[in-house]
């Protein structure tokens, strides 16, 4: 049988950052990703690798499973980042 | 970026494993664990295959906020005959009746049990001791109308395990990672009873073949027909990636009937161009009825359902003078009903009109403390989507509510602004046409949740998913199941694992967005006999070119058969859109061949389905349902019996 490969995805999103300092390759985060964007490390405790980013859909159940606090962070995409401002400030320009 | 590395688990695509149930569940979201447990409840033997993980799939895999048409909560003050019907009329009458008296007479049963497996639906911490929107005998806690209190508010977080959990206690067996591929009926003919399917490991690959006596179909609704992103294909869409209306292919391939699939909205949410939902300023769902200020800190004015501006915040929350009961805003793209219509700000384009400054803002500052950390706090914190992305993000980059306004990006609850022909099935799109069983046309074979046509919600799916659970088992009880048919099952096999057979050609990411090309420019904001019959030809086209369709891996082999799904759905829709031959305002549907609105002879269902000798149209008169109280407690004697509904 010819070799079965995992190839990345042609992401523009980078979705995940794992720590692998604080991570302890438990692969609870895979175990819950509903679109198997991770994949085990071959290295037994090693962080898991995530192979798909670009099928990420952003809800976090990897990081609300995550036991490990700081182990792996949701990024949101650049395009998305929302504006607030203090209430205060928003006034009449003089 | 990793380079690619070897595949780390077994493959198995060259082995077959037979398994024999009574009712086999496809789909483990809300109506899928529901339906488990409501066929376990009969004594069924229970089968569950989820493509995901069960803990966390599906639409409110990781929360929900609102439980609504909870009409025999002990608060409420309307009836489930009632809000059906204001469900019915509020669509002027493209709803599904069957469905929803369903959901109002039993979604209340479904939150009980959640509670029993663990989850949280009081204040039992009392956090809210004392606000408009609590009842202190209960602990529930309501949204929208607090007079009459049917919608509660809710700690969605803890659902999906407590499905997960109810679905185990239960003795489902949960087999996750798996994606049903395809139906098997009797002697391999379309149109004949449902014995079966078929499905595929997404990790393995391993091929499962299951005998079933009846399968209930709990795959929820079509998605990325109109709309795909490259490179970040997990928001193509609002709803979950892995949702792509599978089921709605498999049945289409076996002769399944769907009706109101005409019906489209321009996109609302979706990719990169709009902000995730409820994570902007907004006054809706989620973040109803929070005060919008504009540029300047003006107040955007809160009108009732006759224009009459409202002075105060807890106004909102009430029906209008003389109005017994209202369902939501009046913004709501699927809900421009006078009669049930709530209180909503003034349209933008209006207010802009007034001199009111762009942008606009949501205001959690000056609303009375209780709303603000009901709204910052319980429901943005417990909303799909919302806990690790907005809720906890938000707060770490020092966003506070009591000083700080978000800005808003569209008009009403939008986060973006999409062209016309970027088309979505939002609010309550077609679907699976059912029976007083919620047993769809194809004998055997039920349906529950978002499968079904005008259906959407949580209380819903878990309402509907309980049901079609019980009436399957029941049907299992009374039916034996039957040999499959081999030459069906090799075929089947065929088809699903020829994309592995191949070492170069066309990429599912390639082929989902040539799909949406031809629904963009065939099947659009107007549609015309010539232009759906292009669009078929284009589709035609793209089945050709999709025989190249490769993968390498069973990762990638699910990728291309959710995409050739998303292709048989889009002529699904196109056959759909063909056999309305009038236009429709509720439906926003419009042809440029029959451009009067909503002509009455055209005032019913439409339904398509196939048979041996190609696509067939019919329709269902709109009422077919017949009488809502009678039919479904001559259906449910049962239930009834043991105290429920
Ligand atoms: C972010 C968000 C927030 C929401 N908030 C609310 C709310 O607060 N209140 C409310 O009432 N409604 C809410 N909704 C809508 C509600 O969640 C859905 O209407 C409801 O969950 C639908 O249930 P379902 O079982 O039909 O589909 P889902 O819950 O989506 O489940 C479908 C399941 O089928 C699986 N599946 C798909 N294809 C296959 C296949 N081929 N084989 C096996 N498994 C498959 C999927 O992985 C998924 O688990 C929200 C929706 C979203 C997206
Ligand atoms: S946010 Fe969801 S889809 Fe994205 S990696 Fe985490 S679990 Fe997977």
């Amino acid at each position: 049988m010819t070799r079965v490969l995992a190839i990345p995805d042609q992401a523009i999103v980078d979705p995940i950052t794992i720590f692998p300092e604080v991570c302890t390759g438990c692969n609870l985060c895979l175990h819950v990703c509903p679109v198997d964007l991770f994949l085990p490390n071959a290295e037994k405790g090693g962080p898991p690798l995530v192979l798909y980013p670009g099928e990420c859909w952003y809800e976090g159940s990897c990081v609300d499973i995550c036991p490990e606090p700081g182990a792996i962070v949701l990024n949101r995409p650049p395009a998305m980042r929302v504006n607030w401002k203090p209430r205060a400030e928003c006034r009449p320009r003089s | 970026m990793h380079d690619a590395v070897e595949w780390p688990y077994p493959v198995e695509w060259d082995k077959t494993e037979e398994i024999d149930t009574d009712v086999l569940v496809i789909g483990g979201g809300a109506s899928g664990c529901f339906a488990a447990m409501g066929a376990a409840s009969r004594g069924a033997r229970v089968v569950l295959w989820e493509k995901a993980a069960t803990m966390t799939s599906g639409a409110m895999g990781s929360g929900c906020d609102h439980w609504e048409m909870a009409a025999t909560n002990p608060c409420s003050h309307v009836t489930p005959e009632e809000l059906a019907d204001a469900m019915i009329r509020g669509h002027r009458g493209y709803n599904n009746g069957i469905s929803h008296y369903i959901e109002a007479r039993e979604s209340y049963d479904r939150l009980l049990d959640l509670e029993r497996y663990g989850a949280k639906i009081r204040d039992t911490d009392d956090e809210f001791k004392g606000a408009d929107f609590r009842d202190d005998e209960t602990k529930f806690m309501f949204a929208y109308d607090y007079v009459n209190r049917f919608t509660l508010r809710v700690w969605g977080t803890t659902f999906k395990r407590a499905m997960y959990r109810g679905a185990k206690i239960m003795r489902a067996q949960v087999v996750d990672r798996t994606m049903g591929a395809g139906l098997l009926t009797e002697g391999g003919r379309m149109g004949a009873r449902v014995v079966g399917a078929v499905a595929i490991n997404g990790r393995t690959g391993k091929f499962t073949v299951c005998r079933a006596k009846a399968v209930v179909f709990c795959m929820s609704r079509p998605t990325r027909l109109w709309l795909f992103a490259p490179g970040a294909t997990g928001i193509s869409e609002f709803r979950p990636p892995q949702c792509t209306g599978d089921g709605h292919a498999m049945a289409w391939r076996v002769g399944g009937s769907f009706t109101m699939l005409e019906k489209s909205l321009r996109g609302e949410w979706s990719g990169l161009r709009s902000f995730p939902p409820y994570s902007t300023g907004n006054n809706h769902n989620t973040w109803y009825a929070c005060t919008m200020i504009d540029a300047e800190g003006r107040q955007i004015p809160w009108l009732d359902r006759d224009g009459n501006e409202l002075k105060t915040v807890a106004e909102r929350y009430r029906p209008a003078p003389g109005q017994k009961f209202y369902m939501k805003g009046g913004g709501e793209p699927d809900f421009p009903f006078y009669e049930f219509q709530g209180p909503e700000t003034m349209p933008v384009e209006e207010a802009v009109k007034r001199g009111y400054k762009l942008p606009f803002y949501a205001d959690l500052t000056s609303m009375p403390e209780t709303e603000r950390r009901v709204i910052w706090g319980m429901m943005v914190g417990n909303e799909g989507k919302t806990r690790t992305p907005v809720y906890a993000a938000y707060n770490k980059a020092g966003f506070d509510p009591s000083r700080d306004a978000l800005q808003s990006y569209g008009d009403g609850w939008r986060s973006g602004q999409f062209l016309p022909q970027e088309r979505q099935f939002f609010g309550i799109p077609g679907g699976m046409v059912n029976d007083w069983r919620l047993m769809t046309n194809l004998e055997g074979l039920f349906a529950a949740g978002d499968v079904l046509f005008a259906s959407d919600c949580v209380g819903h799916a878990a309402a509907t998913g309980h049901y079609a659970g019980r009436h399957a088992a029941d049907y299992a009880a009374a039916h034996g199941s039957v040999a499959l048919h081999q030459p069906q099952v090799e075929a089947e096999r065929a088809r699903l694992f020829g994309p592995l057979k191949r070492h170069s050609g066309l990429s599912w990411q390639a082929l989902a967005e040539a799909i949406t090309r031809v629904m963009q420019n065939y099947c659009g904001a107007v549609k015309s006999d010539d232009l759906l019959h292009e669009g078929l030809r284009g589709l035609e086209d793209l089945k050709e070119a999709s025989k190249s369709l490769v993968a390498r891996n069973p990762h990638d082999l699910l990728r291309a058969q959710e995409t050739l799904n998303v292709l048989t759905n889009a002529e699904l829709v196109i056959h759909s859109c063909l056999a309305r031959k009038a236009s429709s305002h509720q439906l926003q549907f419009v042809r440029l061949d029959y451009p009067e609105m909503d002509p009455p002879e055209w005032h019913r269902f439409v339904t398509v389905w196939k048979d041996e000798s190609g696509v067939r149209n019919g329709s269902l008169p709109i009422d077919y349902y017949g009488s809502l109280t009678e039919n479904y407690e001559r259906h449910n004697q049962d239930y009834i019996r043991q105290g429920r509904a």
